[in-house]
């Protein structure tokens, strides 16, 4: 038993979380005369470490998830969907959210499909809950930044969060909330193109360019605000803000959270160095979730979509759950 | 017979490239085809597509929420020739 834990820990913290790579930059820096446990120089520190982890990291994420996501085209979700009923459709809409692929930018048209498709409301926002929060890059990513237990928590919570906020805008009976346009769409199912494994191969090479490309700002900012915050920021004024103690951190980490639009690429390492001065675990997943789950851009897409009404629906149940599970694990791991 | 192809996705950066490579492949194989680009979300919703950029040739779908190269769409539509 021991044996399997050192190999976990050394996957864990090596190969994951490559910590040889800090401390060979640590290294490096102060060879060239940089101290870094100085304030800069730990931020400088900090700053190439975690660019560098991420993107090598992401790399091999992205290629190997687009792989397997290869498999699963929407096209596909939406039949295998269109067979389930209940709860159960609602559970496996948020396990293909993880799974199949999607950027902001087929929200709509999959929002479209799906509902024209008869998929029940409550499903397909299961879905569009679970899409952008859960993914298995954000799974192993976490496993490196906060080791195994918080990354399976995270996605198992993340799961929950879509399956119940799905299942209650089902129950709101909201379908005329959907814009006119999109229920008259009509129903078509369509043969998806026969893939060799060099085309599975070569759709993931593409999706790793182009992701690389999408999400390499939103790295070096967050990069560059979790060093900040990692040297230059007090570790009181944190834990006097953000500490799991405080009733209000969680709301106060939502609220900044949601209008927010960041890759999880970019938002986990700020939810490090916060993590690291002092904040609450349950504070860092709400602000975790809230920007990843809800943005200002994808809003104004899916109001295109559904009226107002839903969207404000849809907007308060994501909030809400996102701030239940902050104070849940806040609760928690207190004790 | 002309052939018909959609370049079917709502303005990304993406569909444009998709387009591009397209008409470079078309003008490769000097086919007879007529290039449509899809961009109004009910139309692709309702040729039953939910990735973009997809390229569709007379209602078969050849490439799905992916930009080809020119050569593999070379590829693609050789037999259409």
């Amino acid at each position: 038993m021991n044996t399997v834990k050192s190999i976990w820990f050394f996957f864990q913290d090596q190969i994951l979380g490559m910590q040889w790579l800090k401390a060979l930059i640590t290294n490096l820096l102060t060879a060239i005369g940089v101290d870094s446990t100085s304030a800069l120089g730990g931020s400088l520190c900090f700053f190439i470490y975690d660019v560098i982890k991420i993107f090598i990291l992401l790399s091999v994420l992205i290629f190997s998830i687009s792989y397997i996501q290869s498999f699963f085209p929407p096209e596909r979700t939406k039949k295998i969907l269109g067979r389930f009923h209940g709860i159960g459709a609602n559970t496996l809409a948020a396990l293909l959210g993880t799974v199949t692929p999607f950027c902001s930018c087929s929200s709509i048209p999959l929002f479209i499909g799906f509902t024209s498709a008869g998929l029940p409301l409550g499903v397909t926002f299961s879905f569009l809950i679970s899409s952008p929060l859960v993914d298995l890059g954000s799974l192993v990513l976490l496993t490196s930044v906060f080791g195994g237990k918080i990354a399976v928590v995270y996605v198992v919570v993340g799961l929950i969060l879509a399956v119940l906020g799905g299942s209650l805008i089902e129950h709101l009976h909201l379908e005329n909330e959907v814009e006119e346009f999109i229920r008259s769409a009509g129903r078509v199912d369509i043969n998806m193109p026969e893939l060799t494994v060099a085309d599975r191969l070569d759709y993931a090479k593409e999706q790793l360019l182009s992701t690389v490309q999408k999400v390499a700002p939103y790295i070096f900012i967050g990069v560059g605000i979790g060093a900040l915050i990692h040297n230059f920021i007090p570790q009181t004024i944190v834990e006097q803000l953000l500490g799991a103690d405080k009733w209000y951190s969680v709301p106060l980490a939502t609220l900044i959270g949601v209008p927010m639009y960041a890759d999880i690429f970019g938002t986990i390492p700020v939810a490090e160095s916060l993590f690291a001065k002092g904040a609450g675990l349950g504070t860092i997943l709400s602000f975790m979730m809230g920007v990843t789950a809800l943005s200002l851009p994808s809003m104004i897409m899916l109001r295109k979509a559904v009226k107002p009404k839903l969207l404000a629906i849809f907007i308060a149940v994501v909030t809400v759950g996102i701030m239940l599970i902050g104070f849940f694990f806040n609760f928690a791991f207190s004790f | 017979m002309s052939v018909n192809i959609k370049v079917i996705g709502e303005g990304c950066d993406r569909c444009d490239t998709l387009f591009n490579n397209t008409i470079e492949a078309v003008a490769e194989l000097q086919l007879d085809a007529e290039i449509e680009k899809i961009e109004n979300l009910i139309e692709i919703v309702k040729l039953g597509v939910l990735s973009a950029p997809s390229l569709m040739v007379d209602g078969k779908l050849l490439v799905s929420g992916q930009v080809a190269s020119t050569e593999k769409i070379i590829k693609l539509l050789k037999k259409y020739q």
